[in-house]
């Protein structure tokens, strides 16, 4: 029972409101402190105050008698076990962005664990699990019963029904270890808030920042605890009548139902049923919907389309494609490296690492879903992609991830109406990318964070998985007989919809409409289902594997059995609570879950397996050779659509695209002290040191990271790609490398020069860890805005367009990609982004160089050329500049990264590092701070403009560092493609001149000195010495 | 030279349990990675090893606290054996989750008994976030643990990964307890010793990287068969795992030890 502070402070949940006897009824039952030993010992003063809840008129007759030996059995209300940490780290933190929320007046937060437990527990019983599980008799207090009454306002908050609770499961099995009886758990959290605060203030800090109400309640006082219902299992299979609809009614429909299709597609659906002389079930409505679904079907990288093209001259050029995969997949087949294994037909794109094993990479994103549940989103972003992986037969081994948000301080303006702060998005997204990367045992090695303001309404979050599998082990095809065979977690409500609602743009609707799409996940048993999946494999006990994604059994069964036939019961499926509908168990997205073709024979050794493994396994049906994708629930008809209409049956899109060059503007350049804009583009949150984020990632799990995120004497310069050595592998040299890029500023002036400016980032990413330029695998990710509007769809053709070219020039095959579009939010779209990824190999570990200086009285070397152009860069953002004429892509890259690679490999080269996000001056002093050493360099100037040649972000240039001995040796492999700028000196700062082509005399205004302490408290924010 | 057979506990989220039998290997042991269902069930005995380790992960998810669920199972199914193990002097190891494992079970951490409860634990980072770097410790001398003698004074390079690693105590006096005891085997070294000199981080970040009091990174039992460590040793066992920083050796020896302890 709370005894609010504030009278009269609104009850927080609409729904807790309308509950009788949520507030105030008078003085509750004394809690009482108990100490857990007493209660192991049973010799607990008093055990069971009340049974925890408030509502004490519930228990008809409020039990406040001592009774330290009875069992409180048929309670129908739960017990409640409080346990406070003394000094939870968490508290402080709570103040702390309470304080950026404008909360001023919280001085301090007293965080608790509640556990709420339903079973016939006898007070000992509850003593043996606080002592056991509970509570740390170091640091924790419990209170056993309702919370003591308290002066603050106290917020609690909990899951809603159907989330995912790993602790509130936990909880039960440990009780089932201790030899209790059994029980029912349910947990929430309890913030005391201490200071001086009103309604509006604690309002505040339990809306944004305590609790997200897409899948939390939270309540002043006591929160109801969610125990997942039950209801009766019924299988209800609902019929809609097609026959006779018009268009609009069938438009409606697909509206009313989330179904995200269009009039041609219902038009489709509404005639397969019309030959078939039937209405439609729910669950056919839905799985076409999932099949067809953007998401799943890519319907506009498949369309026709028409693209018109204005050049800045004014001349118009209209093309067309016939397809944006079919073209990305051509230049693939074109270039066919010997090496590559697997390119866009299975879940994750394979090349080859060495005699034995394959590398198995693919990059998701999760962009929706983090928007309204950034932790969830993001957590079970990695989840997916690692399944995509594991999807090709492959041990997950790292994970990558690309986060762009809204600035942390956003301009001062109000947020779009739904729009969860970009500081919240952003903790919740790292936290669930490192919950779950962690927990799975995986490094977290590569990524990059841009903030922007395009992306405030729609963050996005790309995850990347790496994988490693023995060289063709990876069986695709399943045969008739096979039983269908699922693993891992159960099947709840969580999830439906994922597939439709990552297909459609957001508005402040959304979060209400998707909460099911929302979820958490539980990296613990996907650890489980991977180490089966690995066993599996070696044992060669399935014919096909997939794992479950969008669209959940109805997508994973479909899929699988395309070229065969499914026949599937429901019944059997593992649930988390009854009372699931057919056409629910069918689509739901929930997390954790793969299928497999296993051979009746092989079935008992996979179970064994699984038991092995604490991985649950179930049979859900069998491959036919019918044609059909039959399913049903017991005796009841769920779905039965033949495999040819599910797959072939989406009516092809025809599209218009609208595209238009930039007029080619030169912007004003301001005065500025130089100085101060290379600090200021050090501190500038795109370029400024992402240790706060990356080292809650684990990146040396599987002990295999050669090449970090962090580099230098003090680990806090930037890395540029990442080095690996997979574990199994070390009896030879080679090593892989990752790394991306990405660049929407430039996206926003020409999306066919992003393409080129991230492939050419990803690549000189790589090369300045020593991959090899002759091995490199390229991913492509297209987030963008709503395709059907023409002005959305130009860009993304052009930047397809980009990256055609760029694989040719390059000569570096695209292996696997995805898109997401529909990134709106209430019509807005996100700059159109494209991340590519890169995957490459080291020849040798040892001969790996990172982008930390070495040595005082080495040279410095710039190898590629800039450019006067400052459209697209940071500096041109800073200063507003508007330059609109992006730097060119190099149109023959490729000798200096061979050449560079050459260097790296024979030991001529100490340091290397990629000019990219801020331009030249800000690289070199990147190098400077991970080394702690000086710099003196003179930067060949272009055009006229200091700015320019200091802050130009033109693609193609590398900074390398290599000994006065071997400067002959690196001139003459460099030739004209480089050219030595300078020195390292033992003096700390960093001082750059602008030089007059060829080195002529500088002039003073227009050179630069910062102090290296200064730079470093730029770009890290902290002192030069730890 | 013998081999001894090493058992590396694995358990539902135990995930370093690969580089732990790594570096087992190189250090002549002979690891065998067996899952806590085969030892539940008795498809495996503890008895048949000659020593065991406890690898890093996120044991059941950690959700009821880290190690406090796989603590609960050691102490459900393992304690007899557990107990004659290290009864029998046979080397326990506990790494990072492993660590935090054998404290909540009370094999590690100095209880003086069921009725006191136990007196240190590992509790969230001081800044109360999962934190990945590297880090410097040393092993102390005047520790209990004989098969750390050989190594008194080193100082070792190696990663941490932790959220949980904060050692803490209800009572300050118990620091002094658990250092007279002999319990304190490792502590995190300052980084600015570049010169040789060898000072404790004094609680200072991120040379103490979760402020552990008095900067214990990894404590002892009684009988010094029974230590555990949060930073991860078996993350540097060949030495181009090292990245650049201060100096300080490879973790390998401890396995070293380790085994020699076991064989």
């Amino acid at each position: 029972m709370e005894r609010p502070l504030l009278p009269g402070c609104p009850v927080l949940d609409a729904e807790e409101a309308r509950r009788p006897g949520r507030l105030d009824r008078g003085s509750p039952p004394g809690p009482l402190e108990v100490s857990p030993h007493d209660l192991l010992a049973d010799r607990s003063p008093v055990a069971i105050v009340g049974t925890g809840l408030s509502e004490s008129n519930r228990l008809g007759n409020a039990d406040t008698t001592h009774r330290p030996s009875s069992r409180l059995s048929s309670v129908r209300v739960p017990i409640r076990i409080q346990v406070t940490a003394a000094d939870d780290p968490r508290a402080g933190r709570i103040v702390d962005v309470a304080r950026l929320l404008g909360v001023l007046g919280l001085e301090a937060c007293r965080v608790s664990r509640v556990h709420y437990l339903h079973g016939d527990l006898s007070a000992a019983d509850i003593g043996r699990l606080c002592d056991g599980v509970l509570v740390d008799p170091v640091v924790d207090e419990v209170t056993v019963g309702s919370p003591q009454p308290t002066l603050h306002p106290a917020v609690e908050v909990a899951p809603r029904p159907g989330v995912t609770d790993t602790e509130a499961r936990e909880l039960e099995r440990a009780a089932a270890a201790l030899g209790l009886p059994p029980v029912r758990a349910s947990t929430a959290r309890r913030y005391e808030l201490i200071g001086d605060l009103d309604e509006a203030d604690v309002s505040a800090i339990s809306r944004q920042l305590l609790a997200n109400e897409t899948i939390e309640l939270h309540s002043l006082g006591v929160v109801e605890p969610s125990f997942d219902t039950v209801s009766s299992a019924q299988a209800r299979v609902e019929t809609v009548k097609l026959a006779g609809l018009t268009d609009a009614d069938l438009e409606r429909l697909s509206r009313e139902r989330l179904l995200s299709l269009d009039r041609a597609e219902m038009r489709a659906i509404q005639e397969h049923f019309g030959r078939e002389g039937r209405d439609a079930t729910d669950a056919e409505l839905e799985t076409l919907a999932q099949t067809w679904s953007e998401h799943c079907m890519h319907k506009t990288f498949r369309a026709r389309i028409r693209l018109e093209h204005t050049r800045a001259d004014g001349s118009v050029t209209v093309s067309h494609h016939d397809g944006l995969l079919r073209a990305l997949r051509t230049v693939t087949e074109e270039i066919d490296p010997a090496w590559l294994r697997s390119a866009f037909d299975d879940n994750a794109g394979i090349v080859a690492f060495d005699d034995d094993f394959d590398l198995a990479f693919k990059v998701e994103t999760h962009n929706h879903p983090s928007a309204l549940e950034p932790f969830g989103g993001a957590n079970t972003g990695i989840g997916g992609v690692v399944r995509d992986v594991m999807g090709v037969s492959a041990r997950p081994i790292a994970c990558t991830d690309v986060l762009c948000f809204g600035p942390p301080e956003p301009p001062d303006r109000d947020l779009p109406p739904g729009v969860l702060h970009p500081r919240r998005v952003r903790d919740g997204v790292v936290a669930g990318i490192g919950d779950y990367g962690n927990k799975l045992g995986l490094p977290t090695v590569n990524g990059a964070v841009i903030y922007d303001e395009g992306y405030i309404a729609n963050p996005l979050v790309y995850c990347g998985a790496l994988g490693m599998l023995p060289a063709g082990s990876h069986p695709t095809e399943p045969r008739a007989g096979d039983r269908i065979v699922a693993i891992g977690g159960r099947t709840g409500r969580d999830g439906i919809h994922g597939a439709t609602f990552s297909s459609a743009g957001m508005d402040e609707t959304t979060a209400e409409q998707a909460g099911t799409a929302v979820q958490i996940g539980d990296p613990i048993t996907q650890k489980g289902c991977i180490e089966v999946v690995e066993q599996a494999r070696d044992r060669r006990l399935y014919n096909a594997i997939t794992d479950c994604g969008a669209g959940g059994f109805s997508s994973a069964v479909g899929e699988m059995g395309e070229h065969l036939g499914a026949e599937v019961d429901l019944a059997g499926a593992p649930l988390k609570y009854e009372g699931l509908e057919p056409w629910e168990i069918w689509l739901s997205e929930a997390q954790e879950r793969m299928v497999m073709a296993v051979p009746p024979d092989l079935l008992g050794p996979m179970r064994e397996l699984c038991e092995h493994n604490d991985v649950e396994m179930t049979e859900l049906g069998s491959f036919t050779a019918t044609g059909r994708l039959v399913v049903r629930h017991g005796r009841t008809p769920v779905v039965d659509l033949p495999m040819d209409f599910l797959h072939g049956g989406v009516p092809g899109r025809e599209m218009v695209a609208r595209w238009a060059d930039p007029l080619p503007a030169p912007g004003k350049v301001p005065d500025v002290d130089l100085s101060r804009l290379v600090v200021d583009l050090l501190s500038h949150p795109t370029v400024a040191s992402k240790e706060a984020i990356v080292r809650t990632y684990d990146h040396e799990v599987r002990g295999g990271t050669v090449g970090r995120p962090f580099v230098g004497v003090h680990a806090d310069g930037p890395g540029d790609g990442a080095v690996l050595k997979p574990l199994g592998t070390w009896h030879h040299d080679t090593a892989v490398a990752l790394s991306v890029g990405i660049n929407p500023r430039i996206g926003r002036l020409d999306p066919w020069a992003m393409a080129l400016h991230a492939i050419d980032e990803a690549v000189r990413n790589l090369v300045a860890v020593g991959a090899d330029p002759g091995r490199v695998a390229l991913l492509d990710n297209f987030c963008w805005g709503d395709p059907t509007k023409p002005d959305r769809l130009g860009p993304l053709v052009r930047a397809v367009e980009g990256c055609v070219e760029g694989a040719r020039r390059y000569r570096m095959p695209f292996i696997s990609g995805k898109d997401s579009l529909f990134n709106e939010y209430a019509g807005e779209a996100i700059p159109g982004t494209l991340l590519i990824s890169a995957l490459g190999l080291v020849p040798d570990l040892h001969r790996t160089v990172d982008s930390a200086f070495t040595r005082a009285g080495n040279d410095l070397w710039l190898v590629g050329d800039p450019s006067d152009r400052l459209g697209g860069s940071l500096a041109d953002d800073l200063l507003g500049i508007g330059d609109r004429r992006v730097p060119p892509a190099p149109p023959d890259p490729l000798p200096r990264y061979v050449e560079v690679h050459r260097l790296i490999a024979e030991g001529s080269v100490t340091a290397a590092h990629d000019v990219s996000d801020g331009g030249i001056a800000v690289a070199i002093a990147e190098m400077a701070i991970g080394g702690r050493l000086g710099v003196e360099a003179s930067v060949p100037a272009v055009g006229t403009e200091p700015v320019a040649t200091l802050a130009n972000e033109a693609p193609g240039r590398l900074l390398l560092e290599s000994p006065p001995a071997r400067r002959d040796q690196v001139a003459d492999r460099l030739g004209r493609l480089g050219r030595r700028i300078g020195a390292l000196t033992g003096a700390s700062s960093i001082e750059i001149r602008v030089a007059e082509q060829g080195g002529s005399a500088p002039v003073d205004a227009q050179s630069l000195t910062i102090g290296l302490e200064e730079a470093v408290r730029a770009f890290t924010g902290k002192t030069a010495n730890p | 030279m013998t081999t001894p057979p090493i058992l590396i506990l694995h358990a539902p989220g135990t995930n370093r349990d690969t580089e732990a039998a790594v570096a087992v290997e190189l250090a002549g042991g002979d690891p065998r990675i067996v899952s806590m269902h085969d030892l539940r069930t008795g498809a495996a005995s503890m008895s048949d090893f000659a020593g065991l380790l406890l690898p890093g992960g996120f044991s059941y998810g950690d959700a009821l606290g880290a190690g406090v669920r796989l603590a609960l199972e050691l102490r459900t199914w393992l304690y007899e054996e557990l107990a004659d193990a290290v009864r029998l002097g046979r080397p326990v190891l506990g790494i990072c989750n492993g660590f935090q494992t054998l404290l909540k079970s009370g094999l590690l951490g100095g209880s003086e008994g069921p009725e006191e409860g136990r007196r240190v634990t590992l509790t969230d980072n001081a800044r109360g976030r999962f934190e990945c770097r590297w880090v410097t410790l040393r092993v102390e001398s005047g520790s209990r643990s004989g098969w750390l003698s050989s190594l008194e004074g080193t100082k070792i390079r190696c990663p941490v990964a932790h959220g949980e690693g904060r050692v803490a105590v209800r009572d300050p006096a118990v620091v002094g307890v658990l250092e007279e005891e002999g319990m304190v085997a490792f502590r995190y070294l300052s980084e600015n010793g570049h010169g040789g000199e060898d000072r404790a981080a004094g609680g200072s970040y991120p040379a103490n990287p979760n402020g552990s009091v008095d900067d214990i990174a990894g404590l002892c039992d009684a009988t010094g068969a029974v230590v555990g460590l949060m930073p991860h040793p078996e993350d540097h066992v060949v030495d181009w795992q090292r990245p650049g920083g201060p100096p300080g050796r490879r973790g390998l020896p401890l396995f070293e030890g380790f085994v020699e302890a076991a064989g």
